[in-house]
């Protein structure tokens, strides 16, 4: 290496491979958890859709073609809310703009705060799933024994490959009221 | 012996201010072989637990418990700072150097290391014990579910992969800065190429395992969401990131295994070794290798068709280089003249049950199959026969074979070979029968198990008690020479050894090759 710290060679040796350790250790930081990410959204794998808001571009409706839509909701460990979807399946021509509910309701005496985490199956329908509107994209908060219907919109994209006749949407609920902390609560 | 210098210290200061390297490494040895027997003591309530179908003897939450700290405290305690104690006698002497490049360093890496193991095993006597989320803590069940006792895992997992840092530093500065004349890095000895290796290994991935326990930690207590999926995060990053340490890892405890064994064969084939150079790159190609195959513990969590792929023909490739290691040593050995000294004998049982592991290592390597070998006892007998008749074997034979030079007296050679016809015996008892439960189906980590599987687990449990009290064996051995043994005074201890070791007086002095010996 051309960096030379000191004279002494072996405190040359050593303060290069003092440097490794620590760029392996912001390594972990800054490449393997961003890429991570990344790469399970570029490639659609993990069933992992985008968390982002989806713009609708002009499109035409592939009326041709019908996609059965299945939604499945689940509770994480511990989760008491009530949780499910409106409608269990939906039949949808790719390009159209479809929307649904799901039903919540908390029946704990005190108000909670939930995420609901997405996950599409096969996984590689992930990416041809467009989502213009989510509850998932933000916190749910209810307060004790009341219950909301949360909207869903979404598109399927007109390019999703003609073998795949079925995507399923599943979400599952997680507490956070803890993360979310009563400011959050308070403040909504 | 020319002019003496200081000897060393008296009384107990001569340990806890020590920078002889010689000291070191014998601090290290005593000290990897107490956790061996600590971890080898909470295997045995393991099988104890498991000699029998049904809750016997502990709590399914103590057995986790126990689980945990045997793999913690065998892969970190004993089987890695058995290494580093062997790298610190060895590696000066092998090279002509008179020390470590860095000695205080090397005092500090070795004093983390008891108060570090001290505080892990003190978590079994927190409230919620120790940590039960098993040796590779997988989140969420190290994170969200875990007790208390896991600030104190994590604290301790950042102490030693700072002393194995500092360690493998001091290794790497030593080996290229610190050869004797005319000692080209092509003629060092192969114990001091695999360690050189292992050391980069090391230095690049104790990082990455800091940097996972740093996110548990973060994740535990303030807040981030790294491997919740609640927030975010996602708990299969843990498992990516733990194995891009995790495997490498399995080399780091292997690679120094194979230096030894190619020090130890030639010397009783007295014959050179066949193929050092192919050695040495096949070395370098398994470490390099090693970084590219993480995936292949996890084929399970969901991967696409074309990561399973990648990382099968990846794993398979590693069979290559280790292929050309076991063939060359059996090459070395081929038309030797041959003699089966303990140390010989454990070396050949390591050739024999590490080719064993290694074709088991290729079933397990093969993703479909792997769906039903996953986290099955087919696992746990493929990796108990790399890591013990693979790093335990090969260590117990670079005993044998150094003992006698270190202390100037011979070890009990009848006592030696009693010692590895049980362990042989016993290991395999023990091991052997795990393939066939593990291939019916018993998971592992589990305190009770399905009746069809009681006949095997109890002949397991018999032979695992086996080879526990082979080490009990071995123990009396080992201070009984040093106390007692018959005195040796050649200085090639062995006739067929060679390398500048064999060239000081034996026993060796405190300090050795003050001036640099010519290699030609």
């Amino acid at each position: 290496m051309l960096i030379k710290v000191s004279n002494n060679p072996i405190v040359n040796t050593s303060a290069k491979l003092v440097a490794v350790a620590i760029i392996m250790f912001a390594f972990v930081f800054v490449v393997m958890v961003p890429l991570y990410d990344v790469l399970c959204e570029a490639l659609g794998i993990n069933g992992k859709p985008s968390g982002q808001v989806y713009t609708a571009v002009q499109a035409k409706v592939d009326e041709s073609r019908t996609v059965s839509m299945q939604f499945i909701a689940t509770n994480n460990d511990g989760m008491p809310w009530e949780f499910a979807p409106t409608a269990t399946i939906m039949k949808v021509h790719p390009g159209a703009v479809n929307g649904t509910v799901f039903f919540a309701r908390n029946p704990m005496p005190d108000a909670m705060v939930a995420q609901a985490i997405p996950s599409v199956s096969p996984a590689r329908a992930a990416q041809y799933l467009h989502k213009t509107e989510c509850f998932c994209f933000n916190r749910q908060p209810l307060d004790g024994g009341m219950s909301a219907e949360l909207p869903l919109q979404f598109i399927v994209d007109q390019d999703i490959p003609s073998d795949i006749g079925t995507i399923t949407l599943s979400y599952t609920i997680f507490d956070v009221t803890d993360m979310a902390g009563s400011a959050a609560i308070a403040g909504r | 012996m020319g002019d003496h210098h200081h000897g060393p210290a008296k009384g107990l200061s001569r340990w806890l201010f020590t920078t002889n390297h010689k000291d070191i490494g014998t601090m290290y040895l005593w000290f990897s072989f107490s956790m061996f027997l600590l971890g080898g003591f909470f295997a045995m309530v393991i099988r104890a637990e498991l000699f029998q179908p049904g809750m016997q003897l502990v709590e399914p939450a103590f057995f986790n418990q126990m689980t945990t700290l045997h793999g913690l405290i065998m892969v970190f305690g004993a089987i890695m700072p058995s290494f580093v104690g062997l790298a610190n006698w060895m590696i000066p002497m092998m090279i002509g150097a008179p020390d470590m490049a860095l000695p205080r360093l090397n005092n500090w890496s070795f004093w983390l290391l008891p108060p570090t193991f001290l505080l892990l095993a003190s978590t079994l006597f927190m409230e919620g014990g120790a940590p039960q989320a098993g040796w590779t803590f997988y989140a969420p069940l190290s994170t969200t579910y875990a007790g208390p006792s896991v600030t104190y895992f994590i604290f301790c997992i950042h102490v030693l992969g700072l002393s194995s840092i500092m360690g493998s530093i001091n290794i790497i500065a030593t080996v290229m800065n610190m050869r004797a004349p005319g000692m080209t890095y092509m003629k060092m000895p192969l114990f001091v190429w695999t360690w050189l290796i292992t050391a980069f290994l090391l230095v690049a991935v104790m990082p990455v395992l800091a940097g996972l326990v740093t996110m548990m930690l973060m994740d535990v207590h303030f807040g981030t969401s790294f491997f919740s999926a609640a927030g975010g995060g996602d708990p299969v990053l843990f498992q990516h990131i733990f194995w891009f340490f995790g495997h490498p890892e399995v080399y780091i405890i292997i690679l120094p295994a194979f230096g030894v064994i190619s020090q130890i064969i030639p010397a009783f084939s007295r014959k050179p070794l066949f193929g050092y150079d192919s050695m040495v790159y096949a070395t370098a190609s398994i470490a390099f290798l090693s970084f590219i195959v993480w995936a292949h513990h996890m084929y399970t969590v969901g991967m696409p068709l074309a990561g399973e792929l990648f990382f099968m023909y990846a794993t398979m490739l590693i069979a290559v280089p280790t292929g050309v290691k076991v063939f060359n040593w059996v090459s070395t050995m081929w038309r030797g003249s041959l003699s089966f000294e303990t140390p010989m004998l454990f070396s050949i049982g390591f050739l024999i049950l590490f080719t064993i592991g290694g074709f088991t290592g290729l079933m397990l390597s093969i993703a479909p199959a792997d769906f039903q070998y996953h986290d099955s006892y087919f696992v746990v007998a493929h990796f108990h026969y790399v890591m013990v008749a693979g790093a335990v074997f090969s260590m117990t034979a670079a005993i044998y074979f150094w003992l006698p030079k270190w202390c100037g007296r011979m070890y009990n050679e009848t006592m030696g070979k009693t010692h590895f016809w049980i362990s042989f015996i016993g290991f395999n008892i023990a091991f052997f029968p795990q393939h066939f439960v593990g291939l019916a189906g018993m998971p592992r980590r589990i305190p009770d198990y399905a009746l069809q599987f009681a006949d095997f687990n109890m002949m397991s449990s018999i032979g695992a008690f086996i080879y526990g009290a082979s080490q009990i064996l071995f123990l009396y051995n080992v201070i009984a020479t040093i106390r007692s043994g018959e005195p040796v005074s050649d200085e090639k201890v062995w006739d067929g050894a060679e390398g500048l070791e064999w060239t000081i007086p034996t026993p060796a002095p405190y300090h050795t090759f003050e001036t640099p010996p010519l290699v030609k």
